[in-house]
């Protein structure tokens, strides 16, 4: 207990100094540890379908892209200057209060989530993951073309000057550097200390979720479909609520990652974004929350760790312009994920064995 | 006597393509007993199991648990309605422990939903608390009490079975329907199961049986229902179906006389 209290300790005191370290070294690296925030924040929403359900979701993404238009179009000029209504309605501008978008995100994602999920209820397996990947696409099709005959979404063009984040009634602004109780304190540390929040919460409520009997219910589903309905587990209402509570999680992410970003467009919501957050999971350890926040956070700062280890090296002037970052990136990536699946197929830190073989019978 | 009526189907059928899997098939379970179902393989036993449990939807046929007619067309509203069964190949949830296996049984008779999750409501600690202590308790019951953290899959077959019958004993059944739960036992383990139904049954439970194992069969079946090519042929104490001519017919063949 004392061993635990210490470890715990230990921690929250490294996530606060993380940021003053990494600011130190550049305001870069913040930026990433905050990227890699979102990505932790959606890889336990998608646990919640992949790893408790058991419900392969490459469509994801949308999810995150619900989230993040909700808050690109509720805070931008955009709305206001397409549709004389809403200028004449708000004349300074629609600036919704990321407050109030936070649960409205949360709530559409996971509506969406609970529609796109409807029709794929009675898919298993491969037949899920193709159904769900196109529903992913088409999402993203829709936010790509829904800027004609009227122009919503604004096309491939995608918002442009988003809200960042204020806090009411005070001049204190995530967007803006500035300093905080004497310390300097940039903008993207603001940001991280708002995400780090949002992702103890989102973890804490994960925890929470498994060992309920919702939670039972999802594993139960993901274990066995038929026991599961023999036990009386209404298994189309749980389905759907896993697709709703995971989404959600998603459309979060999406807002957080809309107004700290303050420009998005539907380039940032591709399938590749889908697959990676599933490798996230996967790799870290499906369905054990510690594994997958440590395969977010290991595949959202890797490739950035790579980029700056082979600019340092000058890679480019080694081999002649051969070999460039990003091709280095996606191989070593691709390799590091071979590795780990041959070395630890169960993910890099799986769900803990209980009684690896039974003990011998009493009698 | 009606009120004492727990399982009454008349009619049953069911038809797969070209073959009649079931045809007006009838069964009376009443209170406290232990009702047999036998036949040779592929009689139909498990087809009548899976459609009065709700997994496969009959073509036709009445069926009233507890005087109530209810409809077998969903799985979990069977369930809810007070119908547990066990697999004839075991099916319980592999990556879950013993424990939270029976947990999961208790879900058709607990309530707490996200909310309560969530924010730790004291209703939903008291309903944990609850189904944590009566899932122990049923796992003591079939006297795998000691394996209370172990993954159900890392158990023995022996074990796994007794497994199945907490986790459908935990939803508070008016029926049990146990498919097979002798298959694959040895004889040592044969006898631990046999003491077990006894005494479920001895506790106020009603069972259905379906078993491939005559000695068990007669052993512990207060009445049997004969099934031969998805029609009953016999109906009865055990010591009469066993000297029915039909029967053994179907069990051997004709040419067989009882003795």
């Amino acid at each position: 207990m004392k061993n635990k209290l210490g470890v715990f300790l230990f921690t929250a005191l490294l996530l606060l100094v993380l940021p003053a370290v990494a600011q130190y070294a550049g305001n870069f690296w913040v930026r990433i540890i905050d990227f890699a925030l979102l990505y932790v924040l959606l890889a336990l929403g998608l646990n919640i379908v992949v790893g408790f359900a058991g419900l392969l979701d490459l469509g994801y993404i949308a999810f995150y892209a619900v989230g993040a238009y909700m808050f690109g179009l509720l805070a931008s000029p955009h709305l206001s200057e397409t549709f004389p209504a809403i200028k004449a309605l708000f004349p300074g501008g629609l600036h919704t209060p990321l407050w109030v978008v936070i649960p409205l995100g949360a709530a559409l994602a996971g509506f969406f989530g609970a529609v796109l999920g409807a029709p794929t209820l009675k898919l298993r397996g491969d037949y899920l993951a193709i159904v769900t990947l196109g529903f992913g696409e088409i999402i993203r099709v829709f936010l790509n073309n829904l800027d004609a005959p009227v122009n919503i979404t604004n096309g491939p063009k995608g918002l442009l000057q988003i809200d960042s984040l204020k806090i009411p009634f005070t001049d204190f602004d995530f967007g803006k550097n500035g300093d905080l109780f004497g310390f300097d304190v940039s903008s993207v540390t603001k940001y991280y200390f708002l995400f780090l929040l949002i992702v103890v919460v989102s973890v804490v409520i994960c925890y929470r979720l498994e060992r309920s009997r919702i939670g039972r219910a999802w594993m139960a589903i993901r274990e066995d479909e038929v026991a599961a309905k023999a036990m009386g587990i209404n298994t189309r209402n749980m389905k759907l609520l896993a697709f709703a509570m995971g989404a959600s999680f998603g459309g979060v992410a999406g807002v957080l990652f809309s107004t700290f970003q303050r420009f998005i467009s539907p380039e940032s919501f591709a399938l590749q974004e889908s697959i990676m957050v599933v490798a996230m999971v996967v790799l870290g350890g499906i369905g054990h929350i510690p594994g997958v926040i440590l395969g977010a956070l290991l595949l959202a700062a890797l490739p950035e760790v790579l980029r700056w280890i082979s600019g340092e090296l000058d890679l480019q002037m080694l081999t002649g312009g051969r070999l460039d970052a990003a091709i280095l990136r996606q191989l070593l990536i691709a390799l590091a994920m071979i590795a780990i699946m041959l070395a630890r197929p169960r993910g890099l830190w799986p769900q803990p064995e209980h009684g690896k073989a039974a003990p011998a019978p009493a009698s | 006597m009606t009120a004492d009526i727990v399982l009454n189907v008349t009619g049953a059928s069911k038809r797969f393509g070209g073959v009649q899997a079931l045809s007006d098939v009838g069964i009376t379970i009443r209170r406290g007993e232990v009702v047999g179902l036998i036949g040779p393989n592929g009689a139909g036993k498990t087809t009548f199991f899976n459609v009065i449990t709700g997994l496969y939807t009959p073509d036709s046929g009445t069926f009233e648990l507890g005087g109530k007619p209810y409809k077998p067309s969903a799985v979990h509203e069977v369930a809810k309605a007070g119908i547990a069964r066990t697999f004839q190949n075991i099916r319980l949830f592999p990556e879950m422990t013993a424990i939270e296996n029976v947990m999961v049984g208790r879900h058709a008779r607990t309530g707490s939903g996200l909310i309560g999750a969530v924010f730790r409501t004291p209703k939903f600690n008291a309903e944990e608390r609850a189904i944590a202590q009566r899932s122990q308790e049923l796992l003591d019951y079939v006297g795998i009490g000691r394996y209370t953290d172990y993954k159900a899959r890392t158990l023995s077959y022996g074990d796994q079975r007794r497994l199945e019958i907490a986790r459908a004993l935990a939803t508070d059944p008016t029926l049990i329907a146990l498919d097979e739960p002798a298959a694959g036992m040895n004889a040592t383990e044969k006898v631990v199961l046999r003491e077990l139904i006894d005494r479920i049954r001895k506790d106020g439970r009603t069972i259905l049986l379906i078993e491939h194992d005559v000695k068990l069969v007669m052993g512990l079946c207060d009445r049997v229902t004969v099934l031969d090519y998805g029609k009953p042929i016999a109906e009865g104490s055990p010591y009469d179906v066993q000297r029915d001519e039909k029967v053994i017919e179907a069990y051997l063949g004709a040419g067989h006389k009882a003795h």
